[in-house]
């Protein structure tokens, strides 16, 4: 049986070297960022991708050979999940959009001669430039709004201290994701602006937890010291956070292991994004409330009641 | 004390009863489910292209290429209208977007003769009332002549309802298993469909515009390979289909063209057994055709696709049946696309691919099977982890969670929503977090417990005391779920909608079923029961 109530955790007491743990991960996550970019997938590169079954194993290195010759640029081989699966991904074709349509063609004529046994095409995506370049910037808008929301959302339910924290520790989130994308370049696509998305909701989720119970104990605890509230109020929500926690990375974990190739980056992403949320929420957007001057003569009868 | 009255009761019931039934059909196969009584539900979730397999395109009506064909009919109207006045003009050229050439005198009777010429030019299907859908703008001694913002709106915006109509009937005559087709934005198209994971045909029957027309050969002179670049004033030097190193001269004017066409179809030359496209006009189209090929017995007539002589064959007799046949040594798999192609009509312009998505039968089936393994362990495991940590209360919370399921499945199904592989990994993470208003919620009661309230008490200040945070925290991941809708579309997008299901699923089932569960049995509980420490 576990039962996590009245644990008594200085969780403040570190804040300084949580504060410069955070950091170095946040620098950490710019300069791997700036120093090897993201490994952008064909949804915000462009390009080719065909997804092949053979039914003998094939010698990757020989069709990677052959498939560079055909003129078309860099194209990538490599196994997906096992080793009669291959993922090739051909590169962007300069001319516009209408020259990618001839890539698919060419590469299935080539896999089809070059390979002895019958060639299963499960799956082809092609994506040109223009879209490619709509892709790319909707999904940044997204994550922009998704985060302005959030701000907006915590400043009309609290005050703008709070919306302040949270937002900061969910750019940290947002931060450290697109960070352990650059550092393991991991492909970078379309369900990974999902992942992202869904981070900030999850994220938000637990920091809002926490925060309500910061305002319920300013109200009840008029007197006291803002460090130990803080602390008191991160205790007494610790349970919740930690059995959320745990639930919702059981079903990822699940989806991780068994959920198949096609969406292991995006839950490899919410995995990441779980933890670093759930992390943030108590390690950095709780403390942060220590250093925004919180006001502390909440009116019992305001709107924003959470024991109404 | 929690109170539920019987009216209450019963539509928490009959809610969740209904989802029941409207998830019901999903684990039976279409066969069974048509052996069931009829007042059982047989709508099944519908499932995405990546998960039943099938090709995605979106395609961009090539809105430069009409204007730029519509100012290449002004110009020659334009330089008449100069000529005529013994304006001298020099410099005359096109752009993609406007005419351009200089002149000494720019008289404004010209300009006006030049504005009304537009109205003209308007060519019927724009009605523009009297207004001129020119732009003349004088700059020293440079004239441009450009459309107007609206005349183009408007010709872009009929040039895509045009195509959009005439790629359904080309899919429509391919016979292709519910086909979705439809207008993105102002200039594209998205075409869905599914079962098809090679569209190789049917992208090579959208890449041609298909303009069919009937031009004379220009006899005055041969085409000369040394000399490439000249054809006589009215005449243009036009690729053969069948061999790449002949070209045609053939004169400009189109005695006939494909919009006169009222059927095309495939079959053989009885003679030489070679596949052909026979052809029937319309009244204009075969009085037109009659004509021209009374006048010019034993000279040859250019079928032109696509800017592309087909054949040219020389007119033995005048054919004023109005119906005919081309031949052009291709098989009968080209020459059934071409009677498709005729029969459906020209594009208005060129099509181009931008995106293409396809995903092979078996992939889709890997997918949902991969899916509902996850499914069920990550289930089984999130309900074994919720018994061990709130015994009693996970329990309920558990039950709460496979009725939440199939809310999700029934909703799903009820709205004929698409489910999607990140779909499926969206309901996977409705199942885990949709216990945590559930645990809000024991968590509170746990305090309440703990602070020495009774247990009903506790249960009921538990309730009341987690329905702000709960509301909170859960309006945070919908912001981000509605946010996502809005920015993704295909699968992503199912993403989005299974994970707002969840997340309204989760918190009605909290706030009725698990609350009308424990309001039950809140008398009996005992704190071991929930999961504490009885010496706690």
């Amino acid at each position: 049986m576990i039962d996590i109530a009245n644990t008594k955790i200085d969780f403040l007491k570190s804040r300084i070297i949580t504060f410069i743990f955070s950091s170095i991960l946040v620098v950490l996550s710019f300069g791997a960022f700036f120093v090897s970019g993201l490994n952008f997938g064909i949804d915000f590169k462009g390009g080719t991708l065909i997804e092949i079954e053979t039914e003998n194993e094939i010698e990757i290195a020989g069709l990677r050979d052959n498939l560079n010759s055909l003129s078309l640029g860099d194209v990538q081989v490599q196994e997906f999940g096992s080793k009669n699966n291959l993922l090739i991904r051909v590169e962007q074709q300069s001319g516009g959009d209408q020259i990618q349509q001839n890539v698919v063609e060419i590469v299935k004529t080539s896999l089809n001669s070059y390979l002895s046994s019958e060639v299963n095409f499960r799956r082809t995506e092609v994506v040109g430039p223009k879209v490619s370049g709509e892709l790319i910037q909707s999904g940044a808008i997204a994550i922009l709004a998704a985060v302005f929301a959030m701000l907006v959302y915590i400043w009309f339910r609290f005050e703008w201290q709070f919306s302040l924290g949270a937002v900061v520790a969910l750019i940290h989130d947002v931060i450290l994701t697109i960070g352990v994308f650059s550092i393991t370049q991991l492909e970078f696509n379309l369900p990974i602006i999902a992942a992202i998305l869904t981070i900030v909701g999850y994220s938000m989720n637990d920091t809002v937890v926490v925060y309500d119970r910061v305002r319920e104990n300013l109200r009840k605890h008029r007197s006291k010291n803002i460090i130990d509230l803080l602390n008191l109020s991160i205790n007494e929500t610790l349970s919740r956070t930690i059995v959320t926690s745990v639930t919702t990375l059981l079903a990822l974990l699940s989806l991780f292991i068994f959920g198949g190739e096609v969406i292991k980056g995006f839950t490899f992403a919410m995995i990441w994004g779980v933890v670093v949320g759930t992390y943030s929420s108590i390690f950095v957007a709780a403390p942060l409330l220590n250093y925004l001057d919180v006001k502390r003569e909440w009116n019992t009868t305001s709107a924003v009641d959470s024991t109404r | 004390m929690i109170y539920f009255s019987n009216i209450k009761i019963s539509s928490i019931l009959l809610v969740i009863f209904i989802a029941l039934m409207f998830a019901i059909p999903n684990f039976f196969s279409k066969d069974q489910l048509n052996s069931f009584p009829s007042f059982i539900p047989k709508q099944q979730v519908n499932l995405g292209l990546d998960l039943q397999g099938g090709s995605h395109l979106l395609l961009e009506v090539d809105t430069v290429e009409i204007i730029k064909e519509r100012l290449e009919n002004l110009n020659s109207d334009v330089r008449r209208v100069l000529k005529k006045n013994n304006i001298q003009y020099s410099n005359f050229k096109n752009t993609d977007d406007n005419l351009k050439f200089v002149v000494e005198e720019f008289p404004t009777e010209i300009q006006k003769e030049i504005s009304e010429l537009s109205i003209s030019n308007s060519q019927n299907i724009l009605q523009m009332g009297d207004q001129t859908n020119l732009v003349i703008l004088r700059e020293e001694n440079e004239v441009s002549i450009s459309f107007t913002d609206e005349f183009v709106k408007l010709a872009v915006s009929n040039a895509v309802a045009q195509s959009l109509e005439i790629v359904r009937r080309r899919i429509d005559e391919l016979g292709t298993r519910e086909p979705s087709i439809q207008r993105q934005g102002s200039s594209r198209i998205i075409i869905q469909l599914p079962g098809i994971d090679d569209p190789d045909r049917i992208k090579a029957l959208l890449g041609q515009t298909a303009k069919l027309t009937f031009q004379l050969v220009d006899t005055s002179t041969n085409y000369d390979p040394l000399n490439p670049k000249k054809a006589p004033v009215g005449s243009e030097i036009l690729p053969s289909d069948a061999d790449d190193s002949f070209k045609y001269i053939v004169k400009k004017r189109v005695m006939v063209g494909g919009e006169n066409l009222v059927d095309a179809q495939p079959g053989f030359d009885p003679q030489t057994n070679e596949p052909i496209v026979s052809f029937r006009f319309d009244r204009l189209g075969a009085s037109k055709f009659g004509r021209v090929t009374q006048q010019n017995v034993g000279k040859p007539f250019a079928i032109i696709l696509d800017d592309t002589v087909i054949s040219a064959p020389v007119i033995r007799e005048a054919i004023l049946g109005g119906s005919g046949q081309i031949s052009g040594g291709f098989d009968s798999d080209e020459a059934n696309d071409l009677a498709i192609l005729l029969r459906a009509g020209a594009l208005p312009a060129p099509l181009i691919i931008l995106e293409e998505r396809s995903v092979g039968p078996d992939l889709g089936a890997d997918s949902i099977e991969a899916g509902q393994y996850a499914a069920i362990i990550g289930f089984v495991a999130v309900i074994l982890f919720m018994m061990f940590v709130y015994r009693y209360f996970g329990f309920l919370a558990d039950i709460a969670l496979i009725i939440n399921l199939f809310m999700v499945l029934g909703i799903l199904s009820l709205f004929q929503a698409t489910l999607t592989l990140p779909g499926i990994a969206g309901i996977i993470l409705t199942i885990g977090m949709a216990v945590d208003a559930n645990v809000l919620i024991f968590e509170r009661v746990k305090e309440e417990i703990r602070s020495g309230s009774k247990m009903i008490n506790a249960v009921e200040n538990g309730y009341k005391r987690a329905l702000s945070t709960i509301l909170d925290a859960n309006i945070t991941t919908l912001i981000a779920a509605i946010i996502l809708f809005f920015m993704a579309s295909g699968p992503v997008r199912g993403f989005s909608i299974t994970l707002a299901i969840g997340i309204f699923t989760s918190v009605f089932t909290a706030f009725t079923f698990t609350r009308l569960l424990i309001s039950i049995y809140a008398k009996s509980l005992k704190p071991s029961l929930v999961g504490m420490k009885i010496n706690d």
